[in-house]
């Protein structure tokens, strides 16, 4: 019982870092129809950013990480958000009116340039992320022990996900995203800026990229400049698992990723994690195409 | 008449790439190196190449091989078995190397031992243990200790020196060199009397490990051993500790890295691991070498570095001995290394092309390594 308790905490905090990232790659999906593959390596340069400017940050807030830890949040997901935001007006812009693949083709060049760029910038050899949560635990039985990083990760992952949720469903913002996800040219004809709504998608999605980096490095402290390729895998696999598009799946896509791929390493082998993981995949998108709460959509002709 | 000037160009560029192929003048020998410079486990590259740049160096000082200096070309395999395969390929077909020295890690070394025995360019791995990478063929050679003598010592010290009688295994299934020593301190524990309780895998490049390790708990073990890489086992010792599982835990000589202290820190205390050398060794030849590479690259040698050392220096010894730079000579010479005074150790290749030497063990506490046993063989 204890075991199968702290396999589910185990699951749940690996599940919303996923989730953090698949809401990236869903939202813009949702807007431009296409899979960002480079976020996964944006999700990289948040871990990085985080890495050379944590122990300033600490030291400027005078030790307290209470204090410094909220300012590396929003540092860092400034840093992606300009990221983003440039390679989508340098290499999606331009070629947003070609077919969908010579996209998706860049998208994936992106990728490797993050990647091995990452590698003459940061440095091939894997980095020590400093200390942004204090070790410890905060529920510690006999039964199931609940480690700091664990609760911050779920905690901030959930509260990230309800302000996503805030602000596409309850800001003028969120409402011009989700019009141009229907149509851009009737939301372009409405007086939408579409340039503008689509570079927005971009900050959010890095943003949370951003959060998803640092919050994983934290637990999982060794970086490298490869590292944003599995968890982004992942990551797309549950935004697909869940309906790719839709925002509340994605984060339920990465939710049931995690704790699945914990109960196959835990209770079966983690040489089937993988396999079982796109098992389940495969089988859902049989049954449901368009993944759990994808909405059905009618081919335009 | 611009196109023609731009296919001139090109054709230029191409054949200064690729037309004047690195092969030896007269007054140079050439040596390869294939090395994980960068990757999952580029300490061990780069480690490997600074001892055997340290060899070269001194070498060619003191007057070089048969009157001619030595050249060592890198390549880097990026920690993967198939970049291994193409980067010795490329070393052998199209730089013409002599020798080729690497690997470290066994899965590329045995990625890359087939291709040396067709060419019939003797190899020599730093640090491979796995058996199988020297039984590959008659001209694979390593310079260091094999895996059924480091797990069946690992077995030994669990249940003798630290009186432990239930075990538990993590390995990396990827990885030929975990599943190995695994192995062999399997058979050499349970032969003992103790009882392996449990056993979970990963993969090499996982970073969570929380799932795995909550299983072993629940059987129990009193101590559980980490046969893998050095970033893979502190993270796995570090989520241990944060899963309240305070018991020792061992590890072979994957564990020896730099970066293992870096990254683990304090959760590190009460763990062991065997190796190939301690710097706190106070024989002349270790200090005399700590002192030369601390000078030489302001860092203290691991043991990677100092295997690195000792393969170039074996190797350089063959050739002079075989007083030709043709593989068969090598490979002969090679074969009759005995009592080589190195770095770490005395070394004698014995008929499976092996070294035999003495194995180091190194506890961690404080938050340090410290220098435990010297195990002969």
């Amino acid at each position: 019982m204890s075991e199968l308790l702290q396999q589910i905490v185990n699951g749940i905090s690996l599940g919303s870092i996923y989730a953090l990232i698949a809401l990236g790659y869903t939202m813009i999906y949702g807007i431009l129809r296409f899979i960002n593959f480079a976020h996964g390596d944006v999700f990289m340069v948040g871990a990085f950013i985080g890495y050379y400017l944590t122990p300033q940050i600490i030291t400027l807030a005078g030790g307290n990480l209470l204090v410094a830890a909220p300012i590396i949040l929003a540092v860092t997901m400034l840093g992606c958000s300009i990221l983003g935001v440039a390679i989508e007006k340098l290499a999606y812009r331009p070629l947003r009116s070609r077919p969908k693949l010579t996209v998706l083709i860049t998208a994936i060049g992106v990728s490797f340039l993050l990647e091995y760029g990452g590698q003459l910038v940061f440095g091939p050899d894997p980095k020590l992320f400093p200390t942004l949560i204090p070790s410890g635990s905060v529920v510690n039985t006999e039964y199931i022990i609940i480690g700091t990083n664990s609760i911050v990760v779920i905690v901030t992952a959930f509260a990230l996900m309800l302000l996503l949720r805030f602000i596409v469903f309850n800001t003028k913002m969120g409402t011009a995203m989700r019009a141009v996800s229907f149509d851009h040219r009737v939301a372009s004809l409405m007086g939408i800026n579409i340039d503008t709504i689509i570079s927005f998608t971009f900050i959010l999605g890095s943003s949370l990229a951003a959060a998803a980096a640092l919050l994983y490095a934290s637990i999982y402290p060794s970086i490298n400049p490869l590292m944003g390729i599995f968890p982004g895998l992942k990551a797309f696999v549950a935004a697909v698992l869940g309906g790719i598009g839709n925002l509340a799946g994605a984060a339920l896509g990465g939710l049931i990723l995690g704790v699945t791929e914990t109960f196959v390493s835990g209770y079966i082998s983690s040489s089937f994690r993988d396999a079982i993981a796109f098992s389940i995949l495969i089988l859902i998108l049989l049954f449901k195409p368009t993944g759990i709460l994808g909405r059905h959509e009618r081919e335009k002709v | 008449m611009r196109k023609t000037l731009g296919v001139l160009a090109v054709t230029a560029v191409f054949i200064m790439t690729y037309g004047c192929v690195a092969n030896e003048n007269k007054d140079e020998i050439l040596i390869g190196e294939l090395g994980s410079l960068t990757g999952t486990t580029a300490t061990f590259g780069q480690s490997t190449h600074h001892g055997l740049e340290l060899a070269v160096e001194e070498t060619n000082n003191a007057g070089g091989v048969l009157g001619k200096k030595i050249t060592l070309l890198v390549e880097d395999d990026q920690s993967k078995p198939e970049e291994a395969a193409t980067a010795v390929t490329k070393l052998i077909t199209r730089d013409n190397v002599r020798a080729i020295i690497g690997e470290v890690a066994s899965s590329r070394s045995l990625a890359a031992a087939p291709i040396c025995q067709q060419f019939q360019i003797p190899m020599v791995s730093p640090a491979s243990t796995n058996p199988e990478v020297t039984r590959k063929g008659d001209y694979i050679f390593r310079v260091c200790y094999i895996d059924p003598f480091q797990g069946e010592i690992l077995a030994k010290f669990m249940y003798n020196s630290l009186g432990l009688r239930k075990a538990a295994i993590l390995k990396d299934v990827k990885n030929d060199y975990s599943m190995g020593l695994a192995q062999f301190f399997h058979e050499t524990f349970t032969a003992l009397g103790g009882s392996v309780v449990a056993e979970q895998a990963y993969s090499e490049g996982d970073s969570d490990f929380r799932a795995q390790l909550t299983a072993l708990k629940a059987a129990e073990p009193e101590a559980i051993f980490v046969p893998g890489y050095y970033i893979e086992a502190a993270l796995i010792v570090k989520q241990a500790r944060e899963l309240n599982m305070t018991m020792p835990m061992l590890g072979g000589d994957g564990w020896d890295s730099s970066k293992l202290l870096e990254v683990g820190g304090e959760s590190l205390n009460n763990t062991y691991f065997s190796t190939h050398y301690s710097v706190d060794d106070t024989s002349t030849a270790v200090q005399n070498f700590v002192a030369k590479y601390r000078s030489r690259f302001q860092e203290i040698p691991d043991a990677m570095a100092a295997l690195g050392y000792d393969a170039g220096l074996i190797l350089f010894d063959a050739i002079r001995r075989a007083e030709s730079v043709e593989g068969p000579a090598i490979r002969d010479a090679l074969a009759a290394t005995e009592n080589f005074s190195g770095v770490t150790g005395k070394i004698t290749i014995d008929q499976d092309r092996n070294a035999r030497k003495s194995l180091v063990i190194i506890s961690v506490a404080d938050g340090a390594l410290k220098y435990r046993e010297t195990i002969q063989p």
